[in-house]
Parts: structure tokens; C-alpha cells; sequence
């Protein structure tokens, strides 16, 4: 199973997969909001790519609507409503000081061994891109939980949970030819309603503690110390 | 006739590498409103800094004046290794990728040591911000291009290229991490802006200009062209290994014209490219490198991972 002798269709699944595993590591080491709401972006981008190449490679005519969903709300409506909110907040100039920068993108990088071990015992059962984009969208999903983990920004932690969301898209289309439309139009609806969720509790955080930075949360206590 | 073809090669190489410069110089003034020096600029700075007279300073020792012809010499032969209009030379066939890697960390290792021979405050900091970039940037040159040589199962670049070439139009995930981590590290070894600004003089920032700060004369002008040379080098490596449409695979004058026709604009691309970079990025603060170079070095172990769980037979 050399990729020479896959044809175009594989090829270009397998680069669109090593893209979006790109694009988390960028999100990993991004320490301004803006840029990293951007990379979120291009990620969105990339997936509708993915979904109108698989549907017309695989004649499944639905997976043009999803392409279509996910390119008004990943690429469109969250990023911009995400970076209206950090611009009016006016976090937007903000460096956050990233700990330990470079061990993090290492162990990001053993996740994604980490999930191809995970992965191993399926390789005799299932074909090629199958297994490869089981990889890339389970590595995508805890790289999106190591951003969660490693920024204090709440604005990160809701682009490092919807970047867990992509991942999970990714394997649903490449992997298994799309969800059935109702289980698709559901998790998009459920998308949208949460990221409109996250901006009321960004206005509730900043009221609360002053501040977006989730480590301020400490100072929440019922009694005075 | 092949040793000829080598030689006019290298010459090519040498010849041409003031001229990249003066593209890059060219692209980056037009890219801030101002007006360009002309492509012999160069040429012509080189010319005047060979006529010079070097002036040495009394403490320097005899390894201070050899400098700059090892420099220069080991940059040669690195452009011999590298195939620039054609492969199949007999001289690339001599030496493979790890070769050059090494010819490039000699000419490092004298122009640190000249940094340090003089005793000035300037030369030693340079000389160990030198050595510190370039003890990060190694390894991820060397995943990146493993990654390519890997995918080739020959370390020799032409031996690569060959196979780049006639496995025709492959979509290689692996390639495109490889790119990128290459194009980090070459922004970074040839100190272009992120990492080092190579017009400055401004003293704490500089890392390249502090070591060279005290030669003159032709020595100046010897270590000014390898530099040039050194991006010409990375500039064609990148633009070939990844590239290589055009290249001649046979020795014929219409097949070379139009390898020739082919790098030039390939390195146009390039440079345009840089120069963009180079104007809409800042430099990067001393201890923010690491971070850069552990992100080509990131790049380049995704590559070779997505190399093996992507692409290999299994």
C-alpha cells in the first residue's frame, strides 16, 4: 500500500488530512487571539474541501449541504463572531505567555504517535485512508484538549473545543462516508447554539473576575480568605 | 564532458548568487515604496572590496586571515553537491545530503571561531548566538530533507530528485511539513529577518553582521559572497528538491537552457515569497529562536511521521 500507486483521490484525502493535523499544531503554539481564530478558520476551510471532494468522489450528493454548513458556520459565522467579541473586548492585542511552549508542541507530537499506536490493531481490517484519517481526526481531538489544557484564555479553550469538533467531522466524512443529514444538521445546529452560548459566558466571566483568563477563577470563593 | 557540465555548473552557481540577492534587495524596496540599487550592486560592492586593502587587527592570529577562503571554499563545494540545472553530475554523486550538511557546519564552525579570535565583546556574542541557532536549526534540516531522501530510500539528492521525477504528479502529505521546516531553517541559517536582519548594525540584534564586524577589504568581500551564496544554496535546494519539474536529466544544450529558464523563475517565486515574508513579519526577540526552530524542528518530525503512518508499505 505505497501512496504511489493509490489513486488521486487518496493522495489528495491523505494530504488534506496532514493539513488539518497542521493546522492544530499551529492553533497549539498560537499565543494571539486573532491569529489563532484565523488558523481555526483555515481549518473550517480545509474540512469543506475535504467534504466536497469526498462528495463527489463518493456520488453522495449530501455531503454538499454538509460542506456548505460547515463552511457558513466554521469558516465563517464562529470565527467572525469570535473575533468580534475579542476585538470588542479589546483582548485583542494580548501576547498570553504560553508555558513551556516547546514541551507542549512535543507532546503534541507524541499524541499523534500516541494515536496511531491506538490505532495499530485496526490496520489489517480496514483500508488505508480509513485508518489514516481515524489518526489524523483522533490526534486532532487531543491535540484540541492539549490547547484547552495549555491556554488560559477562555477564547481558547471555546476554539481548542470546536477544533475537537472538526476532528470528529473529519473521520465522520472521510472515514464513513458522512453521518446520516438529521445526525449532521443536529451536531451544526448544536455548534451553533454553543458557540452562542460561549459569548453570553465570555460577558458573565468578565464581569465576574475582570478578566478572561481562567486562572483569575481561583480568586472566586464563596468567603472572603 | 560530464565534469565539464559540473563545473560550468558550479561556476553558474558562484556566478549568480550576488544576483539573488539583488532580486531579493529588489523585491523588498519595491515592496516598501522605495527605489531599488541596481542587480550589479552587488557585483560591484564585491569588486570594490577586493580592491581594498583588508585591515587586520594586531591581536588577530593566523586563523583570523584563513577564515574567510575556508568559508568561501566550503561553500563551493557545497554548490557542487547540489544540483542546479542538471543531475547525474559526477561531482553530487560523490557526496550526499548528510555531506552537505556537513560542509555547511564547517564553514559555520571557522566562521565562529574568526568571530572569536579577534577578542572583541561583538564577535564572541555573535559567535555563541551563531552556534546556538545553528546547534537547533541542524536537526530540523536534517529531518526535513530525511524526510524527502526517506521517501526516495537514497540520502544522495540527485538519486532523489530522479525519483521525484518519475513518480510523476504524487500528492505527498509528508512533503508539505517538509517544505515548511525546510524554508524555517533556511530563513533561519541564512539569517534572514525573523531570525537576524542582515542590513542592521544596530548592535544587540545582530547575529550574523557581529561576527563578521571586523574584517575588511577582500576578506569582507570573500565571507559577503558565500553568505550570498549560502542563500543561493538553500534557496535552490528548496526550489529543486520539492520541484523539480524542468531539471535536465540529460546532458543535451536545449535540455539545460531549459533547466536554466526553469530555476530562474522558480527562485523568482522564491524570492518574491521571502521578500513578502521578510516585509510583513518582525523580528523575532533572541529568546523567542528557540521556540521558531523547535517548530521547524515539529514540522520536520511530522513530516517523517506522516512519512511512515501515511505513506510507507506496509
Amino acid at each position: 500500500m505505497n501512496i504511489e500507486t493509490q489513486d488521486f483521490y487518496t493522495q489528495a484525502i491523505l494530504s488534506m488530512s496532514a493539513l488539518v493535523g497542521l493546522m492544530s499544531f499551529l492553533m497549539l503554539g498560537q499565543g494571539r487571539l486573532p491569529r489563532l481564530i484565523l488558523v481555526f478558520a483555515m481549518q473550517g476551510m480545509l474540512l469543506t474541501l475535504t467534504a466536497i471532494l469526498a462528495g463527489y468522489e463518493l456520488n453522495s450528493p449530501h455531503l454538499y449541504i454538509s460542506a456548505l454548513l460547515t463552511f457558513a458556520l466554521k469558516v465563517v459565522f464562529i470565527p467572525s463572531m469570535l473575533q468580534k467579541q475579542v476585538f470588542a473586548m479589546n483582548i485583542h492585542r494580548d501576547v498570553e505567555a504560553l508555558k513551556n511552549n516547546t514541551a507542549v508542541m512535543l507532546s503534541g507530537a507524541s499524541l499523534m504517535v500516541f494515536s496511531y499506536y491506538v490505532l495499530q490493531p485496526i490496520i489489517h481490517t480496514s483500508s488505508m485512508i480509513m485508518l489514516n484519517a481515524l489518526v489524523v481526526s483522533l490526534s486532532v481531538v487531543l491535540l484540541g484538549l492539549l490547547l484547552m489544557i495549555s491556554h488560559r484564555q477562555a477564547v481558547a479553550h471555546v476554539v481548542g473545543f470546536m477544533s475537537i469538533e472538526n476532528g470528529l467531522f473529519f473521520a465522520a466524512m472521510v472515514a464513513t462516508d458522512g453521518m446520516p443529514m438529521v445526525v449532521e444538521l443536529g451536531v451544526a445546529f448544536d455548534v451553533l447554539v454553543a458557540a452562542v452560548l460561549f459569548g453570553i459566558f465570555f460577558f458573565h466571566i468578565r464581569t465576574s473576575i475582570d478578566s478572561l483568563d481562567v486562572d483569575m477563577m481561583n480568586k472566586l470563593h464563596e468567603v472572603e480568605r | 564532458m560530464n565534469w565539464a557540465i559540473a563545473i560550468f555548473q558550479t561556476v553558474l552557481f558562484v556566478a549568480l548568487a550576488p544576483l539573488l540577492a539583488s532580486f531579493l534587495k529588489f523585491c523588498k524596496c519595491r515592496l516598501q515604496n522605495r527605489r531599488a540599487p541596481s542587480f550589479l550592486q552587488p557585483y560591484r560592492d564585491l569588486l570594490k572590496l577586493t580592491r581594498k586593502q583588508p585591515v587586520i587587527s594586531q591581536d588577530a592570529s593566523w586563523l583570523f586571515c584563513v577564515a574567510p577562503y575556508i568559508i568561501f571554499t566550503m561553500m563551493i563545494l557545497a554548490a557542487t553537491v547540489i544540483p542546479l540545472i542538471a543531475v547525474d553530475m559526477p561531482t553530487s554523486e560523490s557526496a550526499d545530503v548528510i555531506v552537505l550538511v556537513g560542509f555547511f557546519a564547517f564553514a559555520r564552525f571557522f566562521l565562529a571561531l574568526a568571530g572569536l579570535d579577534i577578542g572583541t565583546a561583538f564577535g564572541g556574542m555573535g559567535s555563541s548566538r551563531e552556534m546556538t541557532i545553528s546547534s537547533l536549526a541542524e536537526p530540523a534540516m536534517l529531518m526535513a530533507v530525511f524526510t524527502i531522501t526517506m521517501t526516495a530510500s537514497n540520502t544522495d539528492l540527485s538519486g532523489a530528485i530522479h525519483h521525484i521525477l518519475n513518480e510523476g504528479a504524487t500528492l505527498h502529505p509528508s512533503f508539505v511539513f517538509a517544505l515548511f521546516a525546510l524554508i524555517l531553517v533556511a530563513v533561519a541559517e541564512t539569517g534572514r529577518i525573523p531570525v537576524d536582519n542582515p542590513t542592521t548594525h544596530l548592535e544587540l540584534t545582530m547575529i550574523h553582521e557581529a561576527m563578521i564586524l571586523e574584517y575588511s577589504g577582500r576578506h569582507l568581500a570573500l565571507i559577503e559572497w558565500a553568505s550570498q551564496l549560502k542563500l543561493m544554496l538553500y534557496g535552490v535546494l528548496i526550489a529543486n528538491l520539492f520541484f523539480p519539474w524542468g531539471i535536465a536529466q540529460s546532458f543535451t544544450i536545449g535540455a539545460l537552457s531549459f533547466a536554466l529558464v526553469a530555476l530562474v523563475l522558480k527562485l523568482i517565486v522564491l524570492s518574491v515569497f521571502l521578500a513578502l515574508a521578510e516585509t510583513v513579519v518582525a523580528k523575532m526577540r533572541l529568546f523567542r529562536v528557540q521556540e521558531y526552530l523547535g517548530f521547524a524542528y515539529l514540522l520536520g518530525l511530522l513530516g517523517m511521521l506522516s512519512h511512515i503512518i501515511l505513506e510507507s508499505t506496509r
